[in-house]
């Protein structure tokens, strides 16, 4: 029997209610009003209040209205027929809903339960399994989607009974398990599971030990992101966030990407919509839309389900790990959430933290990236989810509260530059500012040094270098003039434009450029710095920069031809010319 | 406003609160932002606590007595929609300026927000013949840009002249604060052009009490939804000015003693503002909702919480500055972003337009070098000495804000200053444009 309520009091979205029974915290609710049902939260009980956030508009709720307690708290519903969908931040099927603009209290199933999948039997009768075990796998797309013996199943069990191979609906009872007290439990191919709450059903988290290529010359060069990692990209408006983690989710060498638009533009989220049923995975050659899920809660849309959207995201992102995939999650953005927080902690008339953030916005934060990471499954089969959120810091200032809890937990930081982007140098990542914390572990180092190359963490050093020295010559240049500086500090100005026109920029909206392989980076970071070693001579520092002209442009008609085609061959002899002319100059002057 | 007498409603003359922008009272059965009259006044319901009601009162508390007479009306604010809108002007109310009744059904405003899915990507041209907008930050329909502007800057007659332009189906004027002057300035130029049929004004003047603006932007959008998805027609909404509405915003939670957070301002500031901006979209039968606002700026700060929350939530702004080298207001082409201009231009537009379009800013950012080295008392190069008389010219004859000429004729004017300061190898445009479209590269 669920307690019922009634509400006594209407802030905004907050909404009071008073209730004789039993609630809890986050236990969901529904409001009936009139024949619409509104679905709430709870996020503080005081005595018979409890205090609860709603997930709609709450326009016309009286006092007095009828609320029943679920018992529950918000839920995923996970299984087959997730992946390519659009949710909404509560998982609803956007999809299904009917008519041009959003009902309130329109709550749509996020699964086809009358689909059919072809199951493939894994496990047999007899077996002991536990919470996260695998017992079949259908197919979604081209993945093999395994179906799981339920999170919330505690403790071992053994499996009674399970249906062969053929074809089956998500509701159909798939096994039949029995508990420690002889007690039968069955299983279909979907469950439920709290999004709040991690899903641990892994044996062991590792220190991430590989890197997640993403085809980002400056990510994966220079800062590269650990598979199983996390990451978080803070700009300010116009710095170029939305394009860099749109093509981070076109390019990144993931099984399936879950996109959590958090409170940002909805024409954004159009874009995908309408392009990524086109674009082809550059990898795989499918559809970029068949390994994507989006979960959209626009800034128009409810706040409260834009703070539930991201943990609804990680949720579905944790399911997938569980199958030994590897899972990409994107949040743009973070701060919107954040600021879901501060909207209901400000109502509830808590006593602020910083900037008016709730006073656990760090712990809340830090909570929430540690669900990401690498596993070792209890069969032994690995799984990964790497997360990387965007946040808009205010005033594109990083010494604000989101920014700064994010950076004390999240180990990669892209930092997006306003001077790199008006001047168009896109990706607009800050190259000093910009770290991996990853680049410094060890067995980070290992693997990159044999998949790519030995000495390779040497060379990126090498490179983070001329980048410095560059910007700290630029510096002194620009205060004694072009002609008070040795020619010298012209060249090592120049050495770091090689690296930066080369290496960090890349033109997302090229074809060839948009994502770039690793053996093709290994190629370019050698090429550039080779040139960088060469000890050129320069008459006048005049000719510094117009030669290095020529060298970058005949290294970016590389970077945009098909990598070893004839078309880069060409372009690389042409490259070879030039670097000749100066070259042979040298060698004239040493004899 | 004339009051009902229906037998429903409910009537209270016991007012145990009142600040300067609420007033608190006990009422029983009263719903969530539903509307009342106080003593004449319009309020709607912000804070039900039991059985006491918190209302703001757009039109300010001065006077009103702790026996005033509260009427609740039992339902949200509303906008009575019809063609009957069409080249008139409204007060915060929706209330004919001019008197009169408006013909037609109501509609609660502030309504629900359109499915994602259902959405459109925003794919037509708007040209203005401002080439400081066309040919840099091409406009999209279904787009959201305001104008960062100081409020000494032209923004309200630029606004007028896009309007007018744009060939949309219906213009939208929500003014927010706006000065007496500056209103009859819209009428003016709207009547002038002949353009009185196709425009609605909802009007709050510096004159009227600044709470009432927070009704004017959902009225404004309420008359625009009615437009682009009853009529399919093509709808610009401008909001004047977009920090006043905000000043209101932050007035009433002040009042209502919420914690403030950045500038005094709101937190939920942010959310309010994507609520109106978001309504901003291309519906799939055709109609769609293009919003071009204006948020005034202090001494040009951009990081103040008002333009902040905007610059985050619109598809990029726009900024004017004067260029004291020709003397004459520009578009800015660096600070300003169109985020949606990829869509149209080479696509809608020629196919070289990005291209001139980003050796043109490449030129002018190398021109704006130039400078500094001149002022800081560095020798100039060659390059530099055309880079500077290119600038000018580029700024004179593309980027005032008093061009207007077509698209293609923007992109001749930029081939004519290229090949009068450069050759081509210097502007850097791809050879087949050059050979194609370049007419005098020396």
């Amino acid at each position: 029997m669920n307690t019922i309520g009634n509400v006594t009091g209407v802030i905004a979205n907050l909404v009071i209610v008073e209730t004789e029974g039993t609630t809890s915290q986050n236990e969901i609710c529904f409001i009936k009003l009139g024949e619409t049902k509104l679905m709430a939260e709870v996020i503080k009980v005081v005595g018979k209040k409890a205090y609860i956030q709603v997930f709609e508009s709450t326009r016309g709720l009286k006092v007095g209205t009828e609320v029943e307690f679920m018992g529950h708290m918000l839920e995923a519903t996970l299984g087959p027929g997730i992946l390519s969908k659009n949710f909404d931040g509560l998982m609803n099927d956007l999809d299904k809903m009917e008519g041009v603009f959003l009902k309130r209290g329109d709550y749509t199933d996020p699964l086809d339960f009358d689909k059919k999948f072809e199951f493939k039997v894994l496990a047999k009768e007899g077996d002991k399994v536990t919470a996260g075990s695998w017992l079949g796998e259908v197919k979604e797309n081209w993945i093999s989607h395994k179906i799981m013996v339920p999170f919330k199943f505690e403790g071992e069990y053994t499996i009674k009974s399970i249906k062969g191979d053929g074809e089956y609906s998500p509701k159909d009872t798939m096994a039949i398990l029995i508990d420690r007290d002889g007690k039968k439990h069955e299983v279909t191919m979907v469950q439920k599971w709290p999004v709040k709450v991690p899903i641990r059903a892994y044996r062991e988290k590792p220190r991430p030990f590989r890197i997640l290529e993403t085809g980002i010359r400056v990510m994966d060069t220079l800062n590269p992101m650990a598979e199983g990692g996390t990451g978080f990209i803070p700009g300010p408006f116009g710095s170029g966030k939305t394009v860099l983690q749109h093509n981070l989710s076109k390019n990144a060498e993931a099984d399936l990407v879950i996109v959590a638009a958090c409170g940002e533009r909805a024409n954004e989220v159009v874009e995908i919509f309408t392009e990524f049923p086109e674009l082809d995975d550059p990898r795989t050659g499918r559809k970029l839309m068949e390994r994507t899920t989006i979960i959209a809660n626009t800034s128009n849309m409810p706040v409260a389900a834009r703070e539930a959207s991201v943990y609804t995201a990680m949720t579905i992102a944790e399911y997938y790990r569980a199958m030994g995939l590897k899972v990409l999650l994107l949040a743009d953005s973070t701060s919107r959430w954040a600021q879901a927080l501060r909207e209901m902690s400000n109502r509830m008339e808590e006593l602020p933290g910083p900037d008016g953030f709730p006073m656990d916005l760090s712990a809340i934060i830090a909570n929430f990236y540690a669900r990401a990471g690498f596993v070792y499954l209890n069969n032994g089969e690995t799984g990964s989810i790497t997360f990387i959120g965007t946040v808009s810091p205010a005033g594109g200032n990083l010494k604000e509260p989101v920014t700064e809890s994010t950076k004390k937990v999240a180990r990669s930081f892209y930092a997006l530059s306003q001077e790199r982007a008006d001047s168009k140098r896109y990706p607009a990542i800050d190259p000093i500012d910009s770290y991996s914390k990853y680049l410094e572990y060890p067995e980070i180092a290992e693997y990159l040094n044999e998949k790519i190359a030995p000495n390779w963490t040497e060379s990126v050093f090498e490179a983070k270098d001329i980048l410095l020295r560059g910007k700290e010559v630029y510096e002194q240049i620009n205060i004694l003039g072009d002609d008070g500086v040795p020619i010298d500090y012209h060249i090592k100005y120049w050495r770091s434009e090689l690296v930066d026109f080369v290496i960090l920029q890349q033109d997302a909206f090229d074809k060839i450029d948009a994502s770039s392989s690793l053996d093709r980076q290994y190629y370019m970071l050698k090429k550039t710095l080779e040139i960088a070693h060469i000890d050129f001579p320069f008459d006048s520092f005049e000719d510094v920069g117009p030669y290095f002209k020529r060298v970058i442009n005949a290294l970016k008609q590389m970077n945009y031809s098909e990598y070893e085609s004839e078309k880069f061959k060409n372009n690389e002899k042409e490259l070879e010319k030039i670097l000749g002319e100066k070259r042979a100059d040298a060698e004239a002057e040493k004899a | 406003m004339e009051k009902d007498t229906k037998a429903f409603q409910r009537v209270y003359t016991k007012l145990f609160q009142l600040t300067k922008a609420t007033v608190s009272l006990y009422a029983k059965g009263v719903g969530n932002e539903e509307l009342a009259i106080v003593d004449g006044r319009l309020a709607q319901v912000v804070k039900i606590m039991g059985d006491m009601v918190t209302l703001q009162i757009f039109g300010g508390t001065e006077g009103i007595a702790t026996n005033a007479e509260v009427i609740f009306a039992g339902k949200a604010p509303t906008l009575k929609v019809g063609d009957d809108l069409a080249g008139r002007f409204f007060n915060a109310y929706g209330e004919p300026l001019e008197g009169g009744e408006i013909l037609g059904r109501e509609q609660e405003i502030g309504g629900p927000s359109v499915n994602p899915v259902r959405r459109k990507q925003p794919s037509e041209y708007i040209p203005t013949g401002i080439a400081g907008i066309d040919l840099n930050n091409a406009l999209v329909t279904g787009q959201k840009i305001p104008f960062f502007a100081d409020p000494d800057q032209p923004y309200n007659q630029v606004m007028a002249m896009v309007a007018l332009r744009a060939k949309a189906d219906k213009i939208i004027l929500a003014g927010m604060g706006l000065t007496n002057d500056d209103y009859l300035y819209f009428k003016n130029v709207f009547d002038n052009a002949g353009a009185l049929d196709r425009i609605v004004g909802f009007i709050n003047t510096t004159e009227n009490p600044p709470v009432e603006r927070l009704l004017v932007p959902d009225m404004a959008l309420t008359a625009a939804e009615y437009f682009a998805v009853e009529k399919n027609e093509k709808v610009l909404v401008l909001l004047t000015d977009m920090t006043l509405y905000s000043d209101a915003l932050s007035i009433v939670s002040n009042r209502m003693d919420q914690i403030p957070s950045k500038d005094s301002m709101p937190g939920s500031l942010y959310s309010d503002l994507a609520k109106l901006y978001e309504k901003a979209v291309q519906f799939p039968d055709g109609g769609s909702i293009t919003i071009i606002a204006v948020t005034t700026l202090s001494g040009g700060d951009i990081t103040h919480a008002v333009p902040d929350n905007t610059g985050y939530i619109t598809e990029g702004q726009l900024f004017l500055r004067k260029d004291s080298d020709v003397g004459k207001v520009i578009v800015d082409p660096f600070r300003s972003l169109s985020r949606l201009k990829q869509l149209v231009i080479g696509k809608k537009t020629r196919e070289d337009h990005p291209q001139v379009m980003n050796a043109a800013v490449r030129l002018y950012a190398d021109a704006a070098n130039a400078k500094t080295k001149q002022e800081n008392g560095f020798d100039l190069t060659d390059y530099d000495e055309r880079t500077l008389e290119f600038a000018k010219g580029y700024s004179r004859q593309l980027l005032a804000i008093d061009v207007n000429i077509e698209t293609d004729a923007m992109l001749e004017t930029a081939y004519e200053l290229f090949g009068k300061y450069f050759k081509p190898a210097e502007v850097g445009i791809r050879q087949e444009f050059v050979d194609k479209y370049w007419k005098n590269k020396g």
